[in-house]
C-alpha cells in the first residue's frame, strides 16, 4: 500500500474513533438545514434550486472547517507522534497530502450526507440537477481550500485552539473579501485594478459563480491552486518548526 | 551499520551537537550517556532523519539520511523518546498502519506482525486502545512499531525510562536478543543498563562526545577500578593497618555503611594483599569485595569535568 493511503486510511479511521466526527455530521447537517429553510428560505422562494443551500455554505465552513482542520498537525505534534510519522520512509509531501486528502474526504462524506435536500428538491419540482452538481462541486472545492489553510495553521501551532482562530481569521479575510461592501470601500480609495485582484482573491466570488452553475475551469483552477499553495505552505513550516 | 561524521546542530547561538563522530558496526549495541540536555536525543533525531542536521553528515546501512532519505529510514527501526503512538487507535490498528506505511505485504506481513506482537507480548492487549494502555505496554508498543520491518539497525531513545524493573529486564532481553546481526543505538541515564546490555559507551555532554569505550574500559577510569572494599563491625580500628599494606595509595572509611575501602596505587593488584592482611589480623568481614569501578562515579567526572572547559570558551 503506498504510503499517502496508509496515512489516508489511519487519518480518517481516526475521525470516526471518538465521537467527534458524529457531532460534526449531525452540527453540519442541522446547520445546513436550518440556514436553508429558515434564512434562505427555501419554501418562500417557490424554485426549484439548491441556491439557498448552497449560498450558506461558505459561512458555515468558516467556523465548521476550521473545527475539522486544527487538529490536523497541531495534535501530532503535541502528542509527539509527528516525530514517529516523519521518520517513517514517507516524504513531506506524502504526509501532507495523505492527512489533507483524509480531512478533505471526511467533509466531503459530511456534504454528501446532505443528500435529503436534493431529493426534497427533485420531489418538489425539477430543478436543473447539472447546477446542482456544480453546486456540490464547488462546495467541496470550497471546503478544500479552508482546509489547506486550516492544515498550514495547525502546523503552526501545537496548541488547537489557537490554530482554530487563526483560520477562522484568515478564512474570514478570504470571504470579506469578495463582499460588495467591502470591495466598494476599497474602490474608493484604490483604482479597479486593486478591486479586481482583491476580488478575485475572494472564495465568495468563485464559488458564487461556480454554485449558479457557470462551471469556469478558471474557478475550479483557483481553489485547487488555493490548496497547493496554502500545502506547499504547510510542509515548509512543518520543516521549520520540527525542533520546536 | 550507523555512522556520523562531524554532525553539528544549531538552535540559534546554541550548539546542542557540536561535532559528533561515531561509526556503530552490526553486531554492537551502542550505549549512549550524557546528562539531561546533552544532546543524545538531538543526535538521534538526525539519524534517524526527523531533524535536519545543521553540518556534518549522517547514514544508515550506508544511506546518507539526507540525500537517500527514504532508503535510511527503510533501513532504520526508531523509538522516539517517551514511545508517541497514536492513542485513539487500538494496537493492531496502529501496527497495521505501520505495515501499511512500511509496505509490508502478504505472508512476510503476517509473519512480521506475528513476531512483533510476540517478541513483546501484546496479545492480550490488541483490541485496546492504546491510550488506555499502562505505560510499560506503550512502551512495548512502541517497540514493536520499532522492530516491525525487522530493521538491520535500531535507534532506541531511552527504551526503558519509567518501566518497572521487570520490565526494564524484559526489555534488555530483547534488545540482547536483537543484537546478534543488528546495528543498535540506545540512549540512557541508567548507568547498569550500559553493563547489561551494551557492548560500547558513548558518554557526550554540551554536544560533544567525551568517552567512546567499552563498559569495561569506563569502569578502569574509576579510581574504584581495583579497589577493595570491606564491610566490618568497627571499620576505623582497621584504617592504620590496611594504609601501610604495600600498593595501597589510599583508605577511606564510610563509618555508617561500616565499610572501608583500600585504593590501590597505579597499576597495583591489592585483593589478595588485603585478604592475607585481614585472615593474619583474625579480622571477621562479613564482606570483602574486590570494586570493579563505578560508572556513575566515572560518568560524573566526566561530564562535570566538560562543564568549565565549555563555559571558559
Amino acid at each position: 500500500m503506498s504510503p499517502v493511503r496508509a496515512i489516508f486510511r489511519r487519518e480518517l479511521a481516526s475521525y470516526f474513533a471518538t465521537p467527534v466526527a458524529y457531532v460534526f455530521i449531525v452540527i453540519f447537517l442541522i446547520l445546513s438545514g436550518a440556514f436553508t429553510f429558515y434564512l434562505g428560505g427555501f419554501y418562500e422562494r417557490g424554485q426549484a434550486d439548491l441556491l439557498p443551500f448552497f449560498n450558506f455554505h461558505p459561512w458555515l465552513y468558516l467556523f465548521l472547517v476550521p473545527a475539522v482542520s486544527m487538529r490536523l498537525w497541531s495534535e501530532e505534534r503535541k502528542s509527539g507522534t509527528i516525530e514517529l510519522l516523519l521518520t517513517l520512509p514517507v516524504t513531506m509531501w506524502q504526509a501532507v497530502l495523505g492527512k489533507f486528502l483524509a480531512a478533505w474526504a471526511f467533509l466531503a462524506i459530511a456534504l454528501a450526507l446532505t443528500f435529503p435536500i436534493w431529493l426534497t428538491v427533485n420531489y418538489l419540482g425539477d430543478p436543473d440537477n447539472g447546477v446542482i452538481v456544480a453546486g456540490y462541486l464547488g462546495s467541496v472545492l470550497m471546503a478544500g481550500a479552508f482546509l489547506a489553510i486550516g492544515a498550514c495553521l495547525s502546523a503552526t501551532t501545537r496548541n488547537q485552539v489557537i490554530a482554530f482562530i487563526l483560520t477562522v481569521v484568515v478564512c474570514f479575510l478570504l470571504l470579506l473579501a469578495g463582499f460588495p461592501m467591502v470591495l466598494e470601500f476599497i474602490g474608493a480609495i484604490f483604482p479597479q485594478g486593486v478591486v479586481d485582484a482583491i476580488a478575485n482573491l475572494s472564495f465568495l466570488t468563485h464559488f458564487t459563480a461556480i454554485a449558479k452553475g457557470v462551471v469556469d475551469l478558471r474557478d475550479a483552477l483557483f481553489f485547487l491552486l488555493v490548496i497547493v499553495f496554502w500545502l506547499t505552505a504547510c510542509a515548509l513550516v512543518i520543516d521549520l518548526k520540527k525542533a520546536d | 551499520m550507523i555512522e556520523t561524521r562531524n554532525l553539528v546542530k544549531t538552535y540559534g547561538r546554541i550548539r546542542a551537537v557540536d561535532g559528533v563522530s561515531f561509526r556503530v558496526e552490526p553486531g554492537q549495541v551502542l550505549g549512549f550517556l550524557g546528562p539531561n540536555g546533552a544532546g543524545k536525543s538531538t543526535t538521534m533525531k538526525m539519524i534517524a532523519g526527523f531533524l535536519s542536521p545543521t553540518a556534518g553528515s549522517a547514514s544508515v546501512c550506508g544511506f546518507d539520511v539526507r540525500e537517500n532519505a527514504i532508503q535510511a529510514r527503510r533501513e532504520l527501526g526508531y523509538l522516539s523518546e517517551g514511545a508517541p503512538s497514536y492513542g485513539e487507535m487500538s494496537v493492531r490498528g496502529f501496527l497495521d498502519f505501520i505495515a501499511d506505511v512500511r509496505g509490508l505485504s502478504g505472508e512476510r506481513r503476517r509473519r512480521r506482525l506475528d513476531d512483533a506482537i510476540g517478541r513483546l507480548q501484546l496479545e492480550s492487549v490488541l483490541e485496546q486502545g492504546v491510550e488506555t494502555l499502562s505505560k510499560g505496554f506503550k512502551r512495548r508498543v512502541g517497540l514493536a512499531q520499532a522492530i516491525l520491518h525487522d530493521p538491520r539497525a535500531l535507534i532506541l531513545d531511552e527504551p526503558t525510562d519509567g518501566l518497572d524493573p521487570n520490565q526494564k529486564h524484559e526489555v534488555r532481553a530483547l534488545i540482547q536478543s536483537m543484537a546478534a546481526d543488528r546495528t543498535i543505538i540506545i540512549s540512557t541515564h541508567i548507568l547498569e543498563e550500559v553493563n547489561a546490555v551494551c557492548t560500547r559507551a558513548v558518554i557526550i555532554a554540551a554536544g560533544r562526545v567525551l568517552a567512546d569505550s567499552t563498559p569495561a574500559e569506563l569502569e578502569a577510569r574509576s579510581r574504584y577500578h581495583g579497589a577493595v572494599s570491606v564491610c566490618v563491625v568497627d571499620p576505623s580500628a582497621l584504617r592504620m593497618g590496611l594504609s601501610r599494606i604495600e600498593g595501597v595509595a589510599l583508605v577511606e572509611v564510610d563509618a555508617g555503611q561500616g565499610r572501608i575501602t583500600a585504593f590501590p596505587r597505579a597499576g597495583q593488584r591489592i585483593f589478595e594483599r588485603v585478604q592475607e592482611f585481614l585472615r593474619a589480623q583474625q579480622v571477621k568481614a562479613s564482606e570483602v569485595q574486590l570494586e570493579r569501578g563505578r560508572l556513575d562515579e566515572v560518568f560524573r567526572s566526566i561530564t562535570q569535568a566538560a562543564r568549565p572547559a565549555k563555559e571558559a570558551a
